[in-house]
């Protein structure tokens, strides 16, 4: 139904043309879901652009042919095309909360769809876009359909988004990450729902993705990407099961496993870059050897463990009257954890189970209403008591999820990782402040070149690196790593999980390590904690907990979260 | 590093953007005349002994005039050239030191209450908000005002140009504290500052060392902005007679001197004034457009 032959998709930019799509072939049948799965900058998305006429300008289609059934969608006028869009091709984008438009009911968004593109009265229009909602599975259509987005939940905003798409009866969608903004379990309803649709419905749907788990779970089909060229495609089982390319080999080892615990990943050879390659060996006391010897001689030697007991968070939430006090939202409901010392805990939940916070409040950001802290046999003081100068400041570090914000912008990665030194008052001397952050970008397999550049000029990889290399200069008993991986991609996450298991192991550091993709954790950890709307709902040791979970909520999330078919 | 800036994205936009161009182009020539005024004017408009009143009212030279004042004379003989770049010494003067002034307290509290936020952030910004309320004139009224109260006059006239830019600061800090307490509020959730408060890090040095740097864009943007309303403003006042006296012309007093003669044929010692502060002014506002753009990469 829908095909695509040498597809080449160029941007015009200051250096020449830059070519982001090269000669891509694809085609989707009619009831077929067909995988599209790349790293970031693969070109995923610029496809889905291009097919349905919406490429961000100057980006335009240089060659290459595009049919859906007989018509042709390169020669289509700008009117024609925009008759087309949304008519016979629709679009799913990733997130729910910004693809509706929330000043709308979700009738009047329906209904004006319908409209627009066919001659049908306002009730028929609305009698289609009930019975569509409730074929997408939302209860008691006919009452929900006068809400506005924001009173549904996420998943169900999804739904709604599919609804839209569906209205006008296309051929062919275009779901670009349809359930990234999602938690496991939306995810696998939003995923079956789109399986039954190209199934009753006989449509094509075009899934972009960079999650492996999702492709495996329901593509019949693959196409995999890498910086704008086809590298692999075929029938999905075959392709996940049996690669043929390097790249999509080297792609799936990367893809840490559910089911059992490796030692080390595989990574593939995509991220080396000039400064990452192997140069020159680093001169002397600016060698990865000086960075260990430094950060072992320090006063601890191993990492201490953590705890906390009966722990409460209450935000204040919304003011339902201007005379009466806001409502309080309870973040933390008194939470009990410890951390062995010199292990890894993972903690796991949906958004919004509280994980972060439980991060906010080790590292003195937020303040509980109740209970107590710990650090190896001493009080940690909580937000407010906890002065400037207070140990626990150097002895808790963090790695945050985003590597593109928690590096000033504005500073050079020498002066970033000097910082720890000076503020901790751990090397007073500015050229061995310089030599020690060279080492220890030897030690986290960057080339100490890069001591002089800015943040802008590193993938986010390596800039998940730096982080990392600042937090250890302050020579800390307990790292917290906030979802350190899942703002990268699955290759550059295999390279920044090997580095944190590596330093662990060196230096005995304690980890709590929050995230909320089971199969990280289950690579990363020695015990985990589930976590539900701010209740632990299971704790144990990761292999008990992934062989053998206690709770149904445990159960459920294990059973969700999809895995590769193997 | 010349040849970083060379190849640096800014650059290269300018050079592709005739308007930013043409604009930096008069720019640099009325702060490089005003600049070198001493050297570059034939007469000296502070001196009376410098200038003849026989020479009162000549027009521009393509209208008969003398050859020695290209732009004409005034009614007192003044060359109209030199007055202008002197009168353009003194506005730029008075316009950079209120800026200055403006963004050094406007920035440094729209810093604090965005970073403190609660009470002192709705306090600062109350006070933003009430001198929001209060017209530039009137706050530069008001002061001056106070300021002859309060000071002897013999004093009050040395302390013209002080009493004017501390006027004209009052009434454009507020640009700034607004713009720097919501980029603020943006930069202070991200993880960068948040890793800075982890640490413990001195709530000064998270201000200025990690948040500045990086709201430094829409400020640069305002500054350039507030520039040229901060030199309309003195040229408003002095027009109004409540800024700079006749015998010390900025371009205000010049075009408030060349209104007498707007009926009486006299049409230069009005006009050249203007055009050349409109010129100024919106020079200084296109560079200031070109550098928003710049900064927000968004708006490309």
């Amino acid at each position: 139904m829908l095909k695509i032959e040498n597809l080449t998709v160029k941007f015009p930019g200051r250096f020449g043309d830059f070519t982001a799509i090269d000669a891509v072939s694809l085609s989707v049948a009619a009831g077929e879901i067909h995988g599209l799965v790349g790293e970031s900058g693969a070109g995923k998305s610029t496809i889905g652009a291009a097919i349905i006429g919406l490429l961000q300008p100057p980006g335009f289609v240089a060659d290459g042919k595009m049919t859906l059934g007989e018509t042709d969608l390169r020669s289509l006028s700008p009117e024609e095309a925009h008759h087309l869009r949304g008519k016979r091709i629709s679009m799913i984008f990733q997130d729910p909360q910004t693809s509706l438009n929330p000043l709308m009911t979700i009738a009047d968004q329906l209904i004006e769809t319908i409209q627009a593109h066919e001659d049908v009265s306002t009730a028929e229009a609305r009698d289609r876009s009930v019975a569509l909602l409730e074929e997408i599975g939302i209860e008691n259509a006919a009452a929900r359909i006068k809400a506005y987005p924001h009173q549904f939940s996420g998943g169900m905003r999804q739904r709604v988004v599919i609804a839209l798409a569906l209205c006008t009866n296309p051929e062919l969608i275009i779901a670009d990450e349809p359930t990234t903004a999602l938690d496991v379990a939306v995810q696998s309803q939003v995923l079956d729902l789109i399986r039954r649709l190209a199934k009753t419905r006989d449509i094509g749907f075009l899934l972009i993705t960079h999650d492996i788990g999702v492709i495996g779970q329901i593509t019949d089909n693959v196409t995999v990407l890498r910086g704008g060229r086809l590298m692999e495609t075929g029938p999905t089982q075959k392709v996940l099961r049996t690669p043929e390319h390097a790249y999509t080999k080297s792609l799936m080892a990367a893809v840490p496993p559910l089911d059992r615990k490796l030692e080390r990943f595989l990574v593939p050879d995509s991220d080396i870059k000039v400064s990452d390659a192997p140069g020159l060996a680093a001169p002397a006391s600016r060698s990865a050897a000086d960075a260990e010897q430094w950060l072992t001689a320090g006063t601890r030697s191993v990492g201490e463990g953590l705890g906390m007991s009966g722990v409460t968070v209450r935000f204040s939430g919304n003011r339902t009257s201007l005379f009466s006090r806001p409502d309080a939202f309870i973040a933390l409901d008194d939470v009990s954890m410890s951390v062995r010392p010199g292990s890894v805990m993972g903690l796991v939940g949906e958004s919004g189970s509280g994980k972060s916070t439980i991060a906010k409040v080790l590292t003195g950001l937020v303040q509980p209403s109740a209970g107590h802290l710990s650090l190896g046999d001493a009080d940690l003081p909580p937000a407010r008591t906890r002065g400037r100068k207070d140990p626990s400041r150097r002895l808790i570090q963090m790695v945050f999820q985003d590597p593109y914000s928690s590096l000033n912008g504005r500073h050079r990665i020498g002066d970033i990782l000097a910082e720890p030194l000076w503020h901790y008052g751990l090397e007073a001397d500015a050229g061995k402040r310089r030599d020690l952050a060279a080492a220890i970008l030897d030690l986290v397999g960057l080339s100490a070149d890069a001591i002089d550049r800015f943040p802008h000029q590193f993938s986010g990889g390596q800039r998940q690196r730096i982080a990392v290399a600042r937090s250890l200069l302050a020579r800390p008993s307990v790292l917290i790593c906030d979802e350190p991986t899942s703002a990268l991609d699955v290759s550059i996450q295999a390279q920044v999980l090997n580095l944190l298991k590596d330093l662990q192991a060196r230096f005995g550091l304690t980890i709590l390590f929050i995230s909320h993709n089971l199969a990280v954790v289950r690579q990363m950890s020695d015990d985990v904690t589930v976590l539900k709307s701010g209740k632990i709902v299971e704790t144990g040791t990761s292999e008990d907990f992934f062989t053998n979970p206690q709770a149904d909520y445990s159960r459920e999330l294990l059973s969700l979260t999809p895995g590769m078919p193997v | 590093m010349l040849a970083r800036l060379i190849k640096s994205e800014p650059v290269y936009l300018f050079f592709r953007s005739p308007a930013a161009m043409l604009a930096a182009i008069v720019a640099i020539l009325v702060l490089g005349g005003a600049a070198f005024a001493p050297f570059l004017a034939s007469t000296d408009p502070y001196d009376l002994s410098s200038f003849s009143l026989m020479d009162g009212l000549l027009p521009p030279l393509w209208e008969g005039g003398d050859p020695r004042f290209l732009l004409g004379t005034d009614d007192q003989g003044r060359d109209m050239v030199s007055a202008i770049l002197f009168g353009a010494r003194l506005s730029l003067t008075i316009g950079l030191m209120a800026m200055a002034v403006a963004s050094v307290l406007g920035v440094g509290l729209g810093l604090a209450a965005g970073y403190f936020g609660g009470r002192f952030d709705a306090i600062v910004m109350r006070i933003a908000d009430i001198q929001l309320a209060l017209p530039a004139i009137l706050t530069a009224l008001l002061i001056d005002g106070i300021s002859r109260g309060v000071l002897p006059p013999a004093i009050h006239q040395d302390l013209r140009v002080a009493v004017l830019t501390l006027a004209i600061a009052l009434s454009l800090w507020v640009n700034f504290a607004r713009t720097a307490r919501a980029s603020v509020f943006v930069e202070r959730n991200k993880d960068y500052v948040q890793a800075a408060m982890i640490m413990g890090q001195h709530p000064l040095r998270v201000m200025l060392r990690h948040i500045l740097p990086n709201i430094m864009g829409p400020l640069l943007v305002i500054m350039t902005v507030d520039l040229a309303s901060a030199i309309l403003l003195e040229a408003t006042l002095s027009f109004l007679g409540i800024g700079l006296p006749a015998d010390s012309p900025s371009l205000g007093t010049l075009i408030r001197i060349g209104m007498q003669f707007l009926l009486s044929g006299e049409w230069w010692i009005l006009w050249v004034p203007t055009l050349f502060l409109v010129a100024l002014v919106v020079s200084i506002n296109v560079l200031g457009d070109f550098l928003r753009d710049v900064f927000n990469p968004r708006l490309r």
